[in-house]
């Protein structure tokens, strides 16, 4: 038998009330050694709260390639921005 | 098509020269995608590599105090080693390729870790001088263009900096202790000395590679820059701990604002680099010892996952 470990990446809640955040991946062979090795990758001193593990073939991921269609029409949306909108200076609590 | 590559490589470059990360899934030359395939991938075996001389003495520490710290120490560089081959494979190579191109010497680590521990005090000076030496050329890759590369380094940095404190604190006790522990000390000091300052590479005017190194942000600084920065850092620190200069030549040099210091044994550089070194053949041996032994695990595991799934599945 040839076969690799599979990847999983790696997120971890630093604290309670953050968001998981992107650490790293981790090879393994199922989903509990996966959060096992995650821990001990990437918690070794109380680096996290939390941790999900994701297959990273579950992953599907945008291509730079295209981030310009993708994103451009969001570009010339300036009035979706508080300051896009003039109001006095006397205004208040706004 | 000629124009087309071109092209992108300008691209490319400006997009280094302003300051933005390369990404995995970004175009790349293929120049970029080798070289640190081989640069990564070289640092990680160092990393693990790395472990084998640290680790021969945990069982031989002197205190709890002191086995914890250097247990901790050597798993924090297993985890160097983890996180750069993760970012290594974001290239497109697998684990098993890299630890192949480990086993069969075709791939290099660090020539430190062909040299011997062979008293307490070499944990002393490691810590000190090879993780010190090291630190520099991690500190200088945060910056590097290529983001997993960087955000690993990022992450070995904020740790290796207990690797260098602590042996610190073990130079310092045994040059406080009798004369036979601060002659032990002095006598590590003596043996590795040379050895760290080679880590930082051949010198400027026959390394091969670094002009590319540079445009590539995996350089910022010239391995005689760093060396004499190494030199300049250091040797406050071993006067601190009332030892003897392990080179006579070393000098304030007023005019350069530098210490000046003898020339390095670049024949033993090379020799080392080539595969004899003290223990090149031990430290090799010793990881296919661990890849072999280990492969029933692996097996074993993914024949215990496969069936769990198959499980799962007929339910
Ligand atoms: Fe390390
Ligand atoms: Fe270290």
């Amino acid at each position: 038998m040839k076969k690799e470990w599979p990847v999983w990446e790696v997120f971890i809640r630093s604290r309670s009330g953050l968001d998981h955040r992107h650490a790293g991946s981790v090879h393994a062979a199922d989903a509990k050694m996966a959060l096992e090795n995650a821990r001990d990758v990437y918690t070794r001193r109380q680096e996290g709260v939390s941790i999900w593990v994701v297959p990273s073939a579950s992953i599907t991921a945008s291509d730079p390639e295209e981030g310009g269609e993708l994103f451009e029409p969001a570009k010339d949306k300036v009035y979706r921005h508080p300051t896009f909108y003039d109001l006095p200076d006397e205004l208040t609590h706004m | 098509m000629e124009i087309d590559i071109n092209r992108l490589d300008l691209e490319f470059q400006a997009k280094i020269d302003s300051g933005k990360t390369i990404e995995p899934k970004d175009w790349m030359p293929e120049k970029y995608r080798k070289t640190h395939i081989r640069q990564i991938s070289q640092h990680a075996h160092s990393e693990i590599v790395g472990m084998l001389p640290e680790g021969n003495w945990i069982t031989r520490a002197p205190s709890l105090r002191r086995k914890v710290t250097l247990l901790a120490k050597v798993q924090d560089e297993g985890g160097h080693g983890l996180y750069l081959y993760s970012a290594c494979e974001t290239l497109g190579i697998s684990r098993d390729e890299l630890f192949e191109q480990l086993h069969s010497g075709k791939a290099k680590y660090s020539s430190i870790f062909n040299y011997p521990a062979v008293t307490w005090a070499d944990m002393g000076a490691v810590g000190w001088l090879v993780d010190g030496a090291a630190i520099m050329n991690q500190v200088m890759l945060t910056r590097t263009s290529f983001g997993p590369y960087a955000r690993a380094m990022v992450r070995i940095c904020k740790e290796e900096s207990f690797h260098q404190r602590q042996g610190f604190e073990i130079m310092l006790s045994l040059c406080n202790g009798t004369a036979v522990q601060k002659h032990m000390a002095q006598e590590s000091l003596n043996r590795w000395w040379w050895p760290s300052l080679m880590m930082f590479g051949p010198r400027d005017e026959e390394s091969t590679h670094t002009e590319q190194a540079i445009k590539w942000k995996i350089k910022l600084k010239t391995n005689d820059e760093l060396r004499q920065q190494f030199v300049d850092q250091t040797v406050p620190q071993i006067e601190l701990l009332g030892l003897e200069l392990p080179d006579p030549a070393i000098k304030w040099n007023e005019e350069r604002g530098h210490y000046d210091f003898g020339p390095i044994n670049w024949d033993e550089f090379w020799r080392v680099v080539g595969g004899n070194g003290p223990c090149n053949r031990e430290r090799l041996a010793a990881r296919k010892e661990a890849w072999e032994k280990g492969a029933w695990v692996r097996e074993a595991a993914l024949a215990y996952a496969e069936k769990q799934e198959n499980l799962r599945e007929a339910v």
